[in-house]
């Protein structure tokens, strides 16, 4: 091992590790034990002080290897490297004892938690003593970015990272970029009309020179890491071709066939060779396959003749696979809304007049079936109740979250029924007013001024008597329950996440919370960040928020996702795994595991025969360990966890300690 | 009354303390459609706010909840309101301050072991010329339960199951007169010591015989042996599961018809406390000639009748009406003849108000298995 001179250093922690820890008699056992030169301990190691102090130790007694007994090395572990890096010593010759999360956090008893403390300093010297410094490699850095999803997330994330210069793949599921926002009629607290604040964003996305769009398209895979990932998008076939169909509309008469309107919630048809909205970007038609008569039949055909001159229907096109390369990866797809058919008490599916909060945005909108006047079965109702906390708030279903944005947008809409319908008698069940925006309290004051009942209490049921419906709750505030006669119930329904995001996380590995969004790395530092480096949240995806905080995490997503395409190099794992030569076998089961593809053959000559043995791509490595753990004969090990130093903690482990 | 100290009953009140005070359990309560005193949310709150087990006293209210459970299958927090009603009534338990009829259930459930005053030897008089063997020769436990045995109005019921499964060639047996309550009822009465010893008393019984399968009655027994008895390992099942499993596998035969117009209550403890909803409408909707209409309130909606949880005992504190006319309102409006159900306290109920509002030339409560019989040959 060469001459190791080795330095303890033992955290206080304020009180968190002394006032259970006992840190003064720790010091004291730390100096006896082998190739310690020097232990001290000191009350905030990770203060600027704290850092000096070890700074100072390696360079003055020429410290080679650096314990820090302290917290956990999740909080701390990059401190302490950067300290050792500044101090001219390789930034691996750390090995933390963590005495809090592992000892003095979870218990109560001082002599015992000295004790244990003890085995766990005494554990981390043996291995440090066995540590080798470390090389981090560094790679190149594609200067492009992959954004999945088109809703307002990720047509801010994409405007953003084209804005600074870089390439932006764009891919959107649906024929058109847009989301969910295109289905909202006024948005709150400004009421601006949705589309109009929109479109103009949409349109800089199609005209960008930096960004690539890809609608009607998926992503079907993604390999690689930080840096350089190599995805695969799937582009579904239009059965229009892109570059020649000019919008004009001509061929949707001749189309026979109708399906129900998908943008419109189902609440009118279209035919099946359709554009979503009009504002689609990019403004082209679509087929859809699954009502068209000739992807069905090989029946009709009447639409390619009409579009003579562009020759812009194609029935033949087929799906196309094509690969880009990115640096980073910025998620954006969305949310789904709750189905109130998972709480059956409130009638809907059962009732017509009992519809979802986006249901009503369609009925509001001036390009929704309606064209804009609320109406139910051609008439405009005259007792309209908002039900809030609809699948939100709620463990009877699972879903304990509250959806951020109803209290608001029912508010929106109350306003949008009192301007539409002057005289209808509105009224709003609540649990609680979540009003906690800019301006949202001052909406909520507004709306109430104009004559719309707020009335506490969880509406507990939906019936009919009569021909009118009956929302039944109790008021809260006057002790009874009361019933309230309706001609349209509004069930400002939840947010929930997309039902395709388990495909998603597995595509990206990524993590769902409990309430199964995607996961981000810190939930107050890092919420943008996933623990996948290189892949970022944005939007709902990771969590119910309205349109300004959407926007504002997108542009913060959008900028981290740039720090790597800016720096134009990432540093890659040092902790990485590497393969014996001399006793690899070559069953290649190593391979098999790794879930970044990092482990390559390479042919050697073993007493006079060629074999194929592993060889790890230590650019590729992320050092998760799984080959390790997954290897027979022992040859694959890690680096700063290899089975020598780990024999050396369960050893140093066992000893008694006084 | 027991001094503070040594007192057995308890109140839990940690389990409350999520409650939002949303008001959804009042909202869907319907106790609290007849009765303007009945308010679980605010007792939830008083009970929260209150210390040790006086409470208990305070509430005369205590009495009407029928422990339909819709309070705790729509609340967002999951809160168990009926084990706070079933705590606190067992205070008064304890001190034996009851009303004067659930102190007589409670009594006779102790004596008789049935909750209606009349002797275990006539526990099996309804079995009369049925020729029905004992659970010692057959692996199929026909749980008749106290109200088909002891009730005229449901001993038909009782008559007519029986006569189906033998019909279908099931080999079951009862208990006889070694029957005892299931104990649903008394736990829910606040007796919860009588519930252990009943349970224990079953338990053992059972025991003795290598029982496959419990078909049961009435949704109340299904539901406590299915539920409060973990020890038991043996299927337990509601007549409507076998029944509708039978007619799928053509082991009836339907040779008459039955052109009536026919609707279904759901009764609490099966439908919306152990979610058999298809079940009995599709043994209702194979009867030939019946034209099925669905209430509006039905499934997870179906507005209690006031039958269990004790309410077959007492009446609601002050109520202006009962919950059972309502529901026979809803049927007649449907245009439906009989109002079918598949529960006893249902029937009892039902058939209760059928009376009392006079509309018995209008409409019929008949279980589903009397309407079985009657089309079979």
């Amino acid at each position: 091992m060469g001459n190791v001179k080795l330095g303890v250093y033992i955290c206080h922690c304020g009180i968190n590790i002394n006032s259970t820890v006992d840190v003064e008699k720790l010091t004291q056992f730390a100096a006896t034990l082998p190739h310690v030169t020097i232990a001290k301990n000191y009350i905030y190691l990770c203060s600027d002080p704290g850092q000096e102090l070890i700074k100072k130790d390696i360079k003055e007694l020429g410290l080679n290897r650096i314990v820090v007994a302290s917290c956990s090395p999740r909080m701390h572990e990059m401190t302490f490297r950067k300290v050792l890096r500044n101090a001219g010593l390789n930034p691996y010759c750390l090995e933390i004892a963590n005495i809090r999360e592992h000892c003095s956090w979870v218990h109560e008893d001082k002599a015992k938690a000295t004790q244990k403390a003890r085995g766990l300093l005494a554990a981390s010297v043996a291995k440090a003593g066995l540590l080798e410094p470390l090389e981090e490699k560094e790679v190149d850095v594609i200067p492009s970015a992959l954004v999945i999803g088109g809703g307002i997330a990720g047509i801010q994330a994409a405007l953003e990272i084209a804005d600074k210069g870089f390439k932006v793949y764009l891919v959107e599921k649906e024929p058109s970029i847009g989301g969910h926002m295109m289905q909202l009629d006024k948005t709150f607290p400004t009421l601006d009309c949705s589309a109009c604040i929109l479109t103009p964003k949409m349109s800089d996305v199609g005209n960008h020179p930096n960004i690539e769009m890809h609608t009607y398209s998926e992503v079907t895979d993604v390999k690689g890491y930080v840096g350089n990932f190599k995805v695969t998008i799937k582009k579904k076939p239009r059965y229009i071709v892109e570059d020649k169909c000019n919008a004009c509309g001509t061929c949707v008469a001749y189309c026979p066939v109708e399906m129900p309107d998908e943008f419109n919630l189902n609440l009118s048809k279209t035919k099946c060779l359709y554009i979503p909205f009009p504002q689609a970007v990019p403004a082209r038609f679509v087929i859809n396959p699954a009502y068209c008569r000739y992807t069905l039949r090989r029946e009709c055909k009447q639409c390619e003749p009409v579009c003579k001159d562009l020759k812009a229907i194609d029935l033949k096109q087929k799906e196309k696979f094509i690969e880009v390369d990115v640096g980073t990866i910025v998620v954006a797809t969305g949310f789904d809304t709750f189905d109130p058919r998972l709480k059956p008490e409130l009638g809907y599916g059962l009732y017509p007049n009992v519809i979802t909060g986006l249901e009503f945005e369609r009925l509001s909108s001036a390009s929704g079936p309606t064209l804009g006047d609320i109406m139910i079965d051609g008439k405009k109702p005259k007792d309209v109740v908002f039900v809030q906390c609809v699948g939100s708030r709620d463990k009877s279903i699972g879903n304990e979250y509250c959806s951020r944005v109803c209290c608001m947008y029912t508010a929106k809409q109350a306003h949008l029924v009192r301007d539409k319908i002057p005289d209808a008698r509105i009224t709003a069940f609540y649990i609680d007013v979540r009003a906690f925006g800019k301006g949202f309290e001052e909406f909520y004051d507004r709306v109430k001024e104009e004559g719309i009942m707020y009335r506490r209490g969880n509406v507990s049921e939906v019936f009919k008597r009569g021909d009118k419906l009956i929302v039944r709750a109790e008021d809260t505030l006057l002790g009874q329950p009361v019933e309230v006669e309706a001609d349209l119930v509004v069930l400002a329904v939840g947010m929930v996440p997309r039902a395709d995001s388990p495909a998603i996380a597995k595509l990206l590995k990524l993590s769902q919370s409990t309430d199964k969004f995607f996961y981000e790395a810190h939930p107050k530092l890092r919420p943008m960040d996933t623990a996948s480096d290189g892949i970022f949240l944005a939007g709902c995806c990771q969590g119910p928020k309205d349109i300004p905080d959407t926007v504002a995490q997108a542009c913060g997503a959008a900028s981290r996702a740039c720090t790597p395409l800016a720096q134009g190099k990432v540093k890659t794992e040092a902790l990485v795994s590497f393969a014996d030569e001399r006793t690899c076998r070559g069953c290649e089961l190593c391979v098999e595991v790794c879930p970044y593809e990092a482990i390559e053959l390479k042919t050697v000559e073993r007493d006079g025969h060629l074999l194929q043995i592993a060889a790890v791509n230590e650019v590729i490595c992320k050092g998760c360990g799984q080959c390790v753990a997954a290897c027979l004969c022992g040859a694959m090990q890690q680096k700063s966890f290899t089975d020598e130093q780990m024999l050396a903690v369960i050893a140093a482990l066992g000893e008694r300690y006084e | 009354m027991s001094s503070e100290t040594d007192r057995l009953a308890h109140i839990e009140r940690k389990p409350l303390y999520p409650c939002i005070q949303c008001g959804k359990c009042t909202g869907g309560c319907p106790i609290s459609v007849v009765s303007p005193h009945f308010n679980i949310r605010k007792l939830l709150y008083d009970t929260l706010n209150s210390e040790g087990e006086n409470i208990a006293y305070e509430k005369e209210t205590l009495w009407d909840c029928s422990t339909c459970m819709t309070c705790v299958k729509r609340c967002p927090k999951n809160i168990k309101h009926t084990d706070m009603i079933i705590s606190m009534r067992s205070v008064l338990v304890e001190d034996g301050h009851l009303p004067p009829k659930i102190r007589d259930v409670l009594k006779s459930i102790s004596v008789r072991g049935n909750p209606w005053g009349i002797g275990q030897e006539k526990r099996s008089e309804w079995a009369q010329g049925l020729n029905i063997k004992g659970i010692a020769d057959a692996e199929i436990l026909y749980y008749v339960g106290c109200t088909p045995a002891f009730d005229s109005r449901l001993q038909k019921v009782a008559i007519a199951l029986a006569t189906v499964l033998t019909k279908a060639g099931i080999n079951f047996g009862t208990l006889g007169n070694d029957e005892v309550c299931c104990g649903n009822e008394i736990r829910r009465m606040g007796d919860i010591w009588s519930f252990d010893a009943l349970k224990e008393m079953n338990l053992e019984m059972f025991k003795q015989f290598p029982i496959k399968q419990i078909i049961t009655t009435s949704p109340h027994c299904y539901n406590t042996f299915k539920n409060e008895y973990p020890e038991l390992t043996v299927d337990v099942k509601h007549y409507t599961q076998v029944v509708s499993e039978l007619i799928k596998k053509k082991k009836l035969k339907f040779s008459k018809k039955l052109e009536k117009t026919v609707t279904y209550h759901d009764p609490c403890f099966l439908g919306r406390q152990n979610q058999i909803y298809d079940e009995p409408r599709a043994i209702l909707q194979s009867i030939p000639g019946i034209k099925f209409v669905e209430l509006d309130r039905a499934r997870e909606r179906s507005l209690c009748c006031e039958g269990g949880g004790g309410r077959m005992w007492i009446e609601a504190h002050e109520a202006k009406e009962r919950t059972a006319t309502i529901r026979v309102q809803d049927a007649l409006e449907r245009g439906a003849e009989i109002l079918a159900t598949a529960c006893p306290f249902c029937i009892l109920t039902l058939e209760d108000a059928v009376k009392s509002t006079g509309v018995e030339d209008r409409i019929k409560v008949c279980d589903i298995m009397e309407l079985v019989t009657q089309v079979m040959e």
